[in-house]
């Protein structure tokens, strides 16, 4: 696999625009890293803190 | 509280803790983060209206209070990525695992404007317009800030061609099959 330290960029070489199968896979990585989170659901500490909230109705800090 | 609420503010919560980890890249703050707005959120309800779109109104208070923090932890934050790694260690093999800790590197790189923009537009499912609310700017500034994001992206992960980013996921399993 070719890494930013063995792929010789000439310095200064112009910010090309980016072709869209590029944009689209960089779209892909992101959602899968951001979708992954998403996918483990509500923690229990957020449902319980919700319910402690809802339960006494003035909540200490 | 009203039950709607409660449901609208719990449901928003495994999109939310998705934002602040990719805002923060640190489980344990994006947590504190997380909850810290439904605090807030349930605390200042009075000010949500009724019929506008509530997880952009969670998402607004969440962003606005990463920046305050961000402020004041500046230092530690910038550290945080050994930690986010650590909880990523689960992480199928959806992607090589090479490739993936690039793109995780690249993004923790991009200054912090232009990396909210990339995650509500390119992940979050906002609109552009959305994005400009809650972000609190022009929605041509949102454009160039996912556009400048996208371009630096692909500059720190030496990426100039789709065929940079190696076999996708299809061929990818289609190999991973045939092998051992």
């Amino acid at each position: 696999m070719e890494t930013a330290e063995t792929r010789n960029r000439k310095p200064g070489s112009k910010p090309a625009k980016l072709s869209r199968e590029v944009q689209a896979r960089l779209g892909q990585q992101l959602r899968s890293m951001y979708d992954d989170v998403v996918n483990q659901g509500v923690p229990d500490r957020f449902a319980e803190l919700i319910n402690r909230i809802n339960g006494d109705g003035n909540k200490d800090g | 509280m009203d039950e709607q609420v409660r449901k609208a503010v719990l449901g928003a919560v495994p999109s939310l803790r998705a934002f602040a980890i990719s805002l923060c890249g640190n489980v344990d703050r994006a947590d504190d983060l997380v909850q810290e707005t439904m605090l807030r959120a349930i605390a200042n309800i009075d000010s949500f209206q009724p019929g506008t779109n509530m997880s952009a109104w969670l998402f607004t208070i969440l962003r606005n209070h990463f920046r305050s923090e961000y402020r004041k932890r500046r230092r530690e934050v910038e550290d945080g990525e050994g930690r986010y790694a650590e909880t990523l260690k689960s992480q199928p093999e959806q992607y090589g695992r090479v490739e993936f800790r690039e793109f995780r590197e690249a993004l923790t790189q991009l200054p912090a404007d232009q990396r909210e923009a990339l995650i509500l537009v390119g992940a979050s499912g906002f609109s552009y317009e959305e994005a400009a609310n809650i972000c609190g700017c022009a929605v041509g500034t949102i454009k160039s800030r996912v556009n400048r994001a996208r371009t630096r992206l692909a500059e720190l992960m030496a990426i100039e061609d789709a065929e940079d980013f190696g076999p996708d996921q299809q061929t990818r399993a289609v190999m991973a099959g045939g092998g051992e």
